[in-house]
């Protein structure tokens, strides 16, 4: 008994609110249609990284499992490669819904969302600066947020990569960046989901 | 043949070399390629994580600056991410009505606006259908003879977004690659993706995921893996050091772009293809073939 209780939301734990917030993104609705075929699963190069198979995560969805959804490591596992999306016999927009989930959990701040939103964040501030990224900044800026004691596992990598030329100090900017940012801010104001 | 070309961010930086030897192929071809003018960054993965809407803008000001100067209305790209958002973007500005709406928006403050019809292409998808194989094999000069090549495509670029082909088993590569005198090795990973921007958040996965790619390269006896995209470029090259001691192994497999080994089968010099800034050594592969 105590198995199921711990796997089974009775219905008035379910967070109906979650399925009409995924519903309403674009494409959203179509889990909807999804057969629990599994084909998302298997073809996922990281499940095995995972807590939750990408089909289990859609069931989770379905059944209202809010936390359980936003605070699971999938979702932060996903590299975005869109095989399973390739392959959904149902088409379901997956790693479009992957990415929702992974801004959800970013803007409600969740205790594995903090690396992501690191690099995400490092990555909006180098490019609301200069309108393109500038990798050596940004590689700079994620080291010392995530391992300020001079990021000892990254600094080999960025050394080889400097010493061929492939980390260029400075780099070249939008010469609209006025423009650019007024988009920005725009986008901002209207894409609050 | 004329394009509007978008560099993206990496190839000024990780993927230099790729940029180096798309624009010494592209000359040696006659295919002008003409830089997109104020261009910004796609946005890669990052910002699809903090607001859907704003990604897709930062692609549309891109397609929108295309066509303004004449130059068609096709755009080339070479980084698979860069490629896939570019793609995406006119996806959903089609299929979605109030995202085409917000992205309108959003542009007018700059006063831009996308009208739509830009078609993005992968600068491999116009060397072999646009320039076409009969094209390039006539350029070879010093065909690659005995050189055995892992294709390998990355993810991104056969997935929904992108080129028409077998997404489990394209060929685009493979052809280009024998009509350079290469041999294209048969493997099994050669859309498995190589874990993304997973290498700066979950770096065990992706390191993994690395480490079964070199090995399964290297058990079809491959020579090298030949790439298109700067990001499966550096998580394999600059990450093959940590690999090896993670996983006890001692892979030595150069990654090199397949703009590289055209321009080496083309003649052109090897500094010029930038093969001195691949960190496993790939200078032995341009000397072989020199
Ligand atoms: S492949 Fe599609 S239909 Fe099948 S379980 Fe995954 S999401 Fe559902
Ligand atoms: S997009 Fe994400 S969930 Fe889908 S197959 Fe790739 S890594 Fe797995």
């Amino acid at each position: 008994m105590r198995g199921v209780q711990e796997t089974v939301l009775y219905e008035e734990a379910m967070d109906l609110k979650f399925l009409d917030e995924v519903y309403g993104i674009p494409g959203g609705d179509k889990i909807k249609d999804c057969i629990q075929c599994g084909t998302c699963s298997g073809s996922c190069p990281v499940s095995w990284a995972m807590e939750e198979s990408p089909r289990k995560i859609f069931a989770m969805i379905r059944a209202g499992m809010r936390d359980q959804v936003l605070d699971s490591l999938t979702i932060w596992t996903c590299a975005s490669c869109y095989q399973c999306a390739e392959r959904c016999p149902q088409e379901i927009k997956i790693t479009d819904i992957m990415y929702m989930l992974k801004r959800m959990a970013i803007r409600e701040d969740r205790r594995r969302s903090r690396k992501a939103r690191a690099l995400s964040e490092c990555f909006v501030n180098v490019v609301n600066r200069y309108g393109r990224n500038r990798e050596t900044e940004l590689m700079a800026r994620f080291a010392l947020m995530t391992d300020p004691l001079g990021s000892v596992a990254l600094a080999p990598v960025g050394m080889s990569l400097f010493s061929r030329g492939r980390l260029p100090l400075g780099g070249s900017k939008v010469r609209d960046i006025e423009g650019l940012r007024k988009i920005v801010a725009k986008a901002q104001e209207l894409g609050g989901e | 043949m004329r394009y509007s070309y978008y560099p993206g961010c990496s190839l000024d930086a990780t993927g230099k070399q790729y940029g180096e030897s798309i624009h010494a192929v592209a000359k040696a071809l006659g295919v002008e390629l003409v830089e997109l003018d104020d261009w910004n960054c796609c946005g890669a993965t990052a910002y699809m994580n903090v607001n859907e809407v704003l990604s897709f803008c930062l692609s549309a000001r891109n397609l929108a600056l295309v066509g303004k100067a004449g130059n068609g209305k096709e755009l080339v790209t070479a980084c698979n991410a860069c490629y896939t958002n570019l793609r995406k973007t006119e996806v959903y500005l089609n299929q979605f009505p109030e995202i085409r709406e917000k992205v309108g928006q959003a542009l007018a403050e700059a006063n831009m606006k996308y009208e739509g019809g830009v078609v993005t292409k992968h600068f491999l998808q116009v060397l072999v259908e646009d320039v076409g194989l009969e094209r390039i094999k006539a350029n070879v000069k010093r065909p690659l003879t005995g050189l055995r090549v892992a294709p390998y495509y990355g993810c991104q670029i056969v997935r929904p977004y992108g080129i028409q082909d077998d997404p489990d088993n394209p060929m685009m590569m493979d052809r280009f690659l024998e009509a350079l005198g290469a041999t294209p090795t048969q493997y099994a990973m050669k859309v498995m993706c190589c874990g993304g921007s997973l290498m700066g958040t979950r770096e065990e996965v992706a390191l993994r995921l690395c480490r079964n790619l070199l090995l399964c390269a290297q058990e079809a006896k491959a020579d090298c893996i030949a790439v298109a995209c700067p990001l499966c470029q550096m998580n394999l090259d600059a990450y093959q050091v940590a690999i090896n001691r993670n996983y006890g192994t001692n892979f030595s497999l150069p990654i090199v772009y397949f703009t590289q080994l055209a321009g080496l089968a083309f003649g052109l010099k090897s500094d010029e293809l930038g093969m001195q800034r691949c960190i496993v050594p790939a200078t032995q592969i341009a000397a072989r073939y020199a």
